[in-house]
């Protein structure tokens, strides 16, 4: 077959089998767009910024496991897309992004929107590649497809110079099947050697937990940690990336780890003897400080990635390889070394997780009169039955969907957890929404995050993706105005936006539903309202109390057991009237 | 403590910047990098020399390792290993004393590869102390100019770094 560059693009694509192309076009993506126009396959979807374009790819490819892809313009166009592609960098996500480039002529010539895109994503990309020749393309999509989705997973860029996707130079094309790369090897099953020692420790263990993280989603490796953890008996707790992955409704759950994790998480990593961390980093947010991390436990980590392996915290048994084949590697080896469950060590330590368990952390005051955001969410979760995706921006309305939402398979939960990146989730849930159209797609978010990628609501009715924004409005950069109530005395540096815009007039501007809420009682009507709209997309503008902060929580320099909880339930301040 | 870490990599249009970039992006010190294609042209070898703490190049080593571009690495002080740096001095001569830096040069095994009236060119081959120790022979005063290529290294025996 006889292609041109730009055919030679969009049919790589198909037949990588490639659903949605993430874009918006430019000079230098011309012929792109022009090959596009001219089939039907592979289905475009028009963003309205080139970082909802990367939002809404991540989204998809967080919500199915496959590559999300994207294509922008040189110049503003590339850099535009720069947030999301880092953004999928930090939590591993796979995801193709084509950006066009200056004629191969003209690069280094301070060229019409010419940026060096090579240069730029550099440190936030898995690789990245510039083309320069026409018989390289397919073999260079083929092997960005390979290294963005295999071993751990990230963004790959492909570069290509406007040239080099011209319509009259045609050259033969077929698609690679397989590509092998000398330089790349990811790992698969871990070390015999190393299963053996971990084997032992799992054996003997007398206060064990097991620590899960992104790894386990990203890896598909839920089924057998579900088997792994309850063959074990441990405790389980997950990281923000990892909830999902490990049903949070199994009695063996204790919550989510770290800063805002749960007080019996923390609690019970910072007292055991073993932990089982299995695709998980020991970021700060997790680890709290370092030298007070986990004192009195011996560390075995499964990742496929050597360097997630003794980067902050020093591991006695490393275990490099994927978490699918490692946990069946363990399981094999507990089986085989007739693993027992010593009853009288798990009941003693249960009963000392559940005594922590007992002070419910996360109990908040139900009997508010401004309307609690923790209860929007939990009312969320019972309109849904716990079975919506969701996605979220950053912030506190982010932790308080984590720590409220039980989310019981892995792909539901999807934000940003290494780079923080609001303007996140609106876009996400767009591509969730077009991976799962019959699934429940809701966007948990705040009143300033909503307000960086809100344009993306114009793509979401061109394209009929019908998904629930919650907006829990506090009228504060929440996050940043709890920091500076408790680290700097109440001074709210540019936590507090004057102006806001009328959200619900904002929503049918852009063809939608909106709603405001202010009162607890209309909570739960308004949501089952907006979920019941199957076909329309509804902006829910729920006015929470303003001052409500995240607990529990672990402030900078402090440890596991040094958790700040809730002071006392029922005295925090009502929604001020604005 | 100082590592030397010889490393095949894929030659290709910023597969250096690849590894420079990740010295600076993590706060890693690189002490010195040379880099030249070998003879199978697809492939580059560096020499990278780097300090830190045994946790810290372990990391560094895992790190290049991430990099898709790198082939093959070996931290050479796990091996016995050989170090030559290559170094041209230009001195400026004055006629009393170019004898004696003729003899020095000697002791070191350089050699005078340009001459003038007033300036000797002299090149030398040797570990990077060894360099430096000839550096502090020779009077401050007289150099003009000094010029190094940073170590490269290879191991002994019959193991190599190759595909
Ligand atoms: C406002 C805010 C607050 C936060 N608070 C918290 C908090 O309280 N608690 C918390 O946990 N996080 C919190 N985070 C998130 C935090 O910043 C990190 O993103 C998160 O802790 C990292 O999760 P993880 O360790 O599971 O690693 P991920 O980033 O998910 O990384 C996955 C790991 O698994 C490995 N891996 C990938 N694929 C495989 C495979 N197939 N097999 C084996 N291994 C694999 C990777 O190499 C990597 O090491 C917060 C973020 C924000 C924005
Ligand atoms: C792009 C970006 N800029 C700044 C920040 C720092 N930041 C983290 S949370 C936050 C406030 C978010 O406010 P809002 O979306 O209203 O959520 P809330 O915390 O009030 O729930 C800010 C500014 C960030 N994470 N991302
Ligand atoms: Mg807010």
């Amino acid at each position: 077959m006889e292609l041109n560059g730009a055919q030679i693009v969009i049919q790589s694509l198909k037949d990588e089998g490639v659903e949605y192309i993430f874009g918006y076009p430019g000079g230098a993506v011309l012929h792109l767009y022009d090959a596009i126009f001219q089939q039907d396959d592979v289905k475009h979807i028009l963003v309205r910024h080139e970082q909802g374009a990367t939002h809404a790819a991540d989204g998809y490819a967080r919500s199915t496991g496959k590559p999300g892809v994207v294509l922008v313009t040189s110049g503003p166009g590339a850099t535009n897309a720069v947030t999301g592609i880092a953004t999928a960098y930090m939590d591993s996500i796979p995801m193709v992004v084509i950006s066009g480039q200056v004629p191969s002529a003209v690069i280094g010539s301070d060229a019409f929107q010419e940026v060096d895109m090579v240069g730029i994503t550099r440190p936030c990309v898995k690789h990245n590649f510039l083309v320069k020749d026409v018989t390289k393309i397919a073999e260079t999509i083929k092997k960005a497809f390979y290294v963005a989705t295999s071993g751990r997973p990230g963004p790959v860029v492909i570069d290509i110079p406007k040239d080099i996707t011209a319509p009259d130079v045609k050259v033969s094309y077929s698609y690679p099947k397989k590509v092998e790369m000398r330089s790349y090897h990811p790992a698969t099953t871990g070390n015999k050697g190393q299963i053996k020692k971990a084997i032992e420790l799992l054996l003997t263990a007398q206060r064990p937990v097991i620590y899960s993280g992104g790894g386990v989603v990203l890896g598909e490796g839920s089924q057998e940690l579900i088997e792994l953890a309850h063959l074990l008996g441990f405790p389980v707790t997950q990281t923000l990336m990892g909830l999902g992955a490990f049903p949070s409704t199994d009695k063996q759950f204790i919550g989510m780890l770290g800063m805002h994790g749960t007080y019996e998480a923390n609690m019970t990593m910072h007292e055991s003897d073993l932990i089982l961390a299995i695709g998980a980093r020991f970021d700060d947010r997790v680890t709290g400080k370092l030298d007070l991390f986990c004192p009195y436990a011996k560390i075995i980590h499964v990742d496929i990635d050597p360097a997630s392996i003794s980067k902050t915290v020093k591991v006695g048994v490393p275990i490099v390889g994927e978490v699918k084949l490692v946990i069946r590697q363990l399981i094999d080896g507990l089986k085989e070394a007739k693993y027992k469950i010593d009853k009288k060590a798990a009941e003693s330590w249960w009963q000392q997780v559940n005594q922590w368990r007992s002070i419910q952390c996360l109990e908040f005051d139900r009997n508010s009169r401004a309307i609690k955001p923790q209860f929007v969410i939990e009312q969320m979760y019972e309109v849904t039955h716990g079975d919506a995706f969701v996605t979220s921006d950053v912030g506190q309305h982010q932790m308080w969907a984590a720590q409220y939402y039980p989310f019981d398979k892995p792909r539901r939960w999807i934000n940003s957890g290494g780079l923080g990146t609001m303007g996140f989730g609106l876009p996400a849930a767009i591509g969730v929404k077009l991976a799962h159209p019959d699934a429940d797609v809701a966007c948990v978010t705040g009143d300033a995050s909503i307000q960086m990628c809100i344009q993306e609501l114009s793509t979401a009715l061109q394209y009929k993706t019908p998904i629930k924004i919650i907006n829990l409005n506090n009228n504060y950069l929440g996050m940043v105005r709890q920091w500076q109530e408790f680290s700097y005395e109440s001074r709210y540096s540019h936590s507090y936006m004057e102006t806001i815009p009328d959200f619900v007039k904002l929503a049918e501007a852009y063809g939608h539903v909106g709603i405001r809420i202010d009162k607890p009682e209309d909570v739960r009507p308004a949501l089952e309202k907006a979920f019941a709209m199957k076909d329309r997309t509804v902006f829910l503008d729920i006015l929470t109390d303003r001052t409500e902060n995240v607990y529990p929580m672990i402030e900078t320099g402090k440890s596991h057991h040094d958790m700040k909880l809730r002071v006392a339930i029922g005295t925090t301040t009502d929604r001020e009237l604005s | 403590m100082r590592h030397v870490i010889a490393i095949l990599i894929e030659n290709e249009a910023g597969a250096l910047s690849r590894v420079a970039g990740l010295f600076s992006a993590r706060g890693y010190n690189i002490e010195s990098l040379t880099v030249a294609p070998t003879e199978d042209a697809s492939l580059s070898r560096m020499t990278l020399v780097t300090r830190g703490s045994e946790d810290v190049v372990e990391q560094i080593i895992k790190q290049l390792n991430k990099l898709i571009d790198v082939v093959k690495l070996i931290d050479l002080e796990e091996t016995v290993h050989i170090e030559r740096e290559l170094m041209l001095v230009k001195i400026k001569t004055v006629d009393k004393m170019r004898d004696e830096l003729r003899s020095v040069v000697d002791i070191f095994r350089g050699k005078i590869i340009d001459v003038t009236p007033t300036s000797y060119v002299i090149e030398m081959t040797g570990t990077s102390d060894k360099l430096d120790a000839f550096i502090a022979t020779v009077d401050k005063n007289s150099i003009i100019e000094v010029v190094r290529s940073g170590a490269t290294g290879i191991s002994r025996g019959e193991k190599g770094l190759h595909l």
